[in-house]
C-alpha cells in the first residue's frame, strides 16, 4: 500500500494542512496541484517580462514549509507548480534545499508547451497540452525527490506515483482506473473533505478553519481508500466524495484523462470510519489518440468600476447609476466590445429564476467592459468613480481596476507528436 | 411547493465555457422525485438568462445523483466573460433556489 497526500488544490491554497499531512500522515508522496485553466497563460505573460519567472508565485513559500520535512521522512513531491517555466521552478526548489542544507534531486518535466505545433498562432499567449503521467513515472523511477511539471492532467499527477511504485503497465486499465479516480477525487484537496460544501442549517460542516486535506491509500491492484487525518476539521463521507467524483465531469461514463478514459457510472463509496471512505467500482478503458490542448489568446483589456448605495431607494439609485454610465459609455463612440452592468446583492452572481426580489439593505453597482484599448479600459472605471460627484445621492466606496483579458479555446493534438522530456537539477 | 435545497445538495464546476452542476438527493425518496421532476428542460428554463445552447442530463442512481452539463453557459465559443463569477461557482446555489411542485395527494382510501 502507498499513501498519497493532496497538499494543494489550487494556486492560492492553504499551506498548513499540507504540513500537517506530511508530519502526521505517514505519506509516501505529496502532490501539489496548483494550475487552473487560465494559470499557465498568466504565468507565460510573466515569463515574457522575465525569463526566470513564469511559475507558481507561492512555490518558494510552499517549499520552505514542506521540502525539508518531506525529505526527512522520505516523502517525494509531485507538483505542477512549474506552470509556464518548470525548469526555473525546479531551480528554485533546489535553491530552497541548498538554503536548508539538504541534498535534493529535482526533475523538471518539459514538453507540454506545444505553441510551436499550432497551425494558427495569431494572438496566442500560450498553448499547452494536457500530458499524461508517463514522464513523472520515469522521473520517479530515476530517483527524483521532487518532480516539477507544467500542464499535466490533474488526475495523472496522482496516478503517476502509484504507477511508479507498482510498475503497472501503461495499459493496466483496472489498476489505473482506481489510481486515476483517486487522483480525480484528490485534485482539489479540501473540496473532498468538506470545503465548497457547507450550507449552514442544510449542510453543516465542522472545523472549516482547520480543514484537513485528503490522502488516498492505493494498493497494488488499484484499490482505493480516501481519508483525512484524525482531529482535522471538515468531513469526508459519501456526500463529499460524490460531489467531488462528479465535479467538472461531463459524461460520467467517459471522463477523459491522457492516461485512461474513466467510467464513473459504477463507482460507489463505503464509509469505513469517521475519517475514511473506500472507493469501489472504478473502471477505465484506453484514452483517445489525441491530447487536449488549452490555447490562450489575447482578448484586450477589461475596465471595471464599482460603487455602493445603501438604505431606502438604494436599488433605484443603483439603476440610475447604471443608466448614467451606460448612456455615457455607449454615447462616447469609444471602441467597446462588450459592456456588462451588474448589481451586486441583486443580480451579479445570481442567475436563474427567483420567486421574490425584495430590496436589499445595500447594493453595489459593478460596470465592466472589454475593449482592445488600455486607455478606454481606464475610462470605463473612471465613468463609475465619476458618479461620486455627478451621480445619484449617497454613492460610496467607488473603486476601479484594469486587467488584461485572455480568451481560452480547446484543441486536440495527436499524442504521438507531443514528446515530454526531463531536465535534472541537483542540490 | 418544495425548494430543491430541501431535497438535495449541489456542486458547480466549469470547463471552458461549459458549466456543470451535480445535484445529489438527500435520500432515495428525494432521488425518485428529482428523477421525474428535475428534467434537463426544467433546468434550462430556470437558467433561461444564460447563453445556453444545450443542457445534458445524466443519472447516477447508485449515488443518488443527477449530472447536468450546461453547454456555453459561461460564454459561448472562445471563453471570455465579464461576469463577477466567471466560473459560475454560484450556479449550484442558484439551482437550489428552484421550487418544485409537490406531488398530488393520492386518492382517499
Amino acid at each position: 500500500m502507498i499513501r498519497l497526500g493532496a497538499g494543494a488544490g489550487f494556486a492560492d491554497d492553504r499551506i498548513d494542512p499540507a504540513v500537517d499531512l506530511v508530519e502526521r500522515g505517514a505519506l509516501d508522496f505529496l502532490v501539489l496541484e496548483c494550475l487552473a485553466e487560465r494559470t499557465i497563460a498568466l504565468r507565460q505573460i510573466e515569463r515574457l517580462h522575465d525569463a526566470d519567472a513564469g511559475f507558481d508565485p507561492w512555490l518558494r513559500e510552499r517549499m520552505t514549509a514542506l521540502l525539508a520535512p518531506c525529505l526527512a521522512r522520505g516523502v517525494r513531491i509531485v507538483t505542477n507548480a512549474g506552470a509556464a517555466n518548470p525548469l526555473s521552478a525546479a531551480r528554485l526548489v533546489a535553491a530552497v534545499a541548498r538554503e536548508a542544507g539538504v541534498p535534493v534531486r529535482v526533475a523538471a518535466v518539459m514538453g507540454d508547451d506545444v505553441t510551436g505545433l499550432l497551425p494558427d498562432r495569431s494572438a496566442v499567449v500560450s498553448a499547452n497540452a494536457y500530458l499524461g503521467g508517463g514522464a513523472i513515472v520515469d522521473a520517479l523511477d530515476r530517483g527524483a525527490h521532487v518532480v516539477v511539471t507544467g500542464r499535466v492532467a490533474d488526475a495523472s499527477l496522482f496516478a503517476a506515483p502509484a504507477r511508479h511504485a507498482y510498475h503497472w503497465g501503461a495499459d493496466d486499465w483496472p489498476a489505473l482506473a482506481g489510481a486515476l479516480t483517486a487522483g480525480h477525487l484528490l485534485e482539489c484537496a479540501g473540496q473532498l473533505t468538506g470545503g465548497y460544501f457547507a450550507d449552514p442549517g442544510f449542510v453543516d460542516v465542522p472545523g472549516l478553519a482547520e480543514l484537513g486535506f485528503p490522502y488516498a491509500d492505493i494498493d497494488e491492484t488499484g484499490g482505493v481508500v480516501v481519508g483525512k487525518l484524525p482531529g482535522t476539521g471538515g468531513v469526508i463521507d459519501a456526500r463529499t466524495c460524490t460531489q467531488q467524483l462528479l465535479y467538472e465531469v461531463h459524461d460520467p461514463s467517459a471522463y477523459i484523462t491522457p492516461d485512461a478514459t474513466l467510467d464513473l457510472t459504477e463507482v460507489s463509496f463505503a464509509p469505513l470510519d469517521a475519517d475514511r471512505v473506500r472507493v469501489d467500482g472504478c473502471a477505465a478503458v484506453a484514452p483517445p489518440t489525441t491530447l487536449k490542448v488549452t490555447v490562450a489568446t489575447w482578448a484586450g483589456y477589461v475596465g471595471e468600476g464599482e460603487i455602493s448605495f445603501a438604505g431606502p431607494g438604494c436599488l433605484a439609485r443603483a439603476d440610475l447609476a447604471v443608466d448614467i454610465v451606460e448612456k455615457r459609455l455607449r454615447g462616447s463612440g469609444l471602441p467597446i466590445d462588450e459592456l456588462r452592468c451588474e448589481r451586486i446583492g441583486v443580480d451579479a452572481v445570481f442567475r436563474g429564476r427567483s420567486a421574490v426580489r425584495t430590496e436589499p439593505a445595500e447594493v453595489r453597482v459593478r460596470v465592466s467592459a472589454r475593449t482592445p484599448d488600455r486607455w478606454v479600459a481606464e475610462r470605463v472605471g473612471r465613468e463609475v468613480t465619476g458618479l461620486w460627484t455627478n451621480g445619484p445621492a449617497g454613492g460610496g466606496g467607488a473603486r476601479r481596476t484594469v486587467s488584461e483579458q485572455l480568451a481560452l479555446r480547446s484543441e486536440a493534438i495527436d499524442r504521438n507528436i507531443v514528446a515530454p522530456w526531463i531536465e535534472w537539477v541537483e542540490a | 411547493m418544495t425548494s430543491l435545497r430541501e431535497l438535495a445538495h449541489a456542486r458547480a464546476g466549469d470547463k471552458g465555457g461549459t458549466a456543470d452542476l451535480t445535484v445529489i438527493a438527500r435520500d432515495a425518496a428525494a432521488f425518485a422525485r428529482l428523477r421525474v421532476q428535475l428534467t434537463a428542460t426544467v433546468v434550462a428554463a430556470h437558467f433561461a438568462d444564460l447563453p445556453l445552447t444545450a443542457v445534458d442530463r445524466y443519472e447516477l442512481p447508485q449515488l443518488l445523483a443527477l449530472k447536468f452539463v450546461l453547454h456555453d453557459a459561461l460564454g459561448p465559443g472562445v471563453t471570455t466573460t465579464l461576469s463577477l463569477d466567471p466560473h459560475g461557482k454560484a450556479l449550484s446555489s442558484c439551482l437550489l433556489a428552484l421550487e418544485l411542485l409537490d406531488p398530488a395527494p393520492g386518492p382517499a382510501t
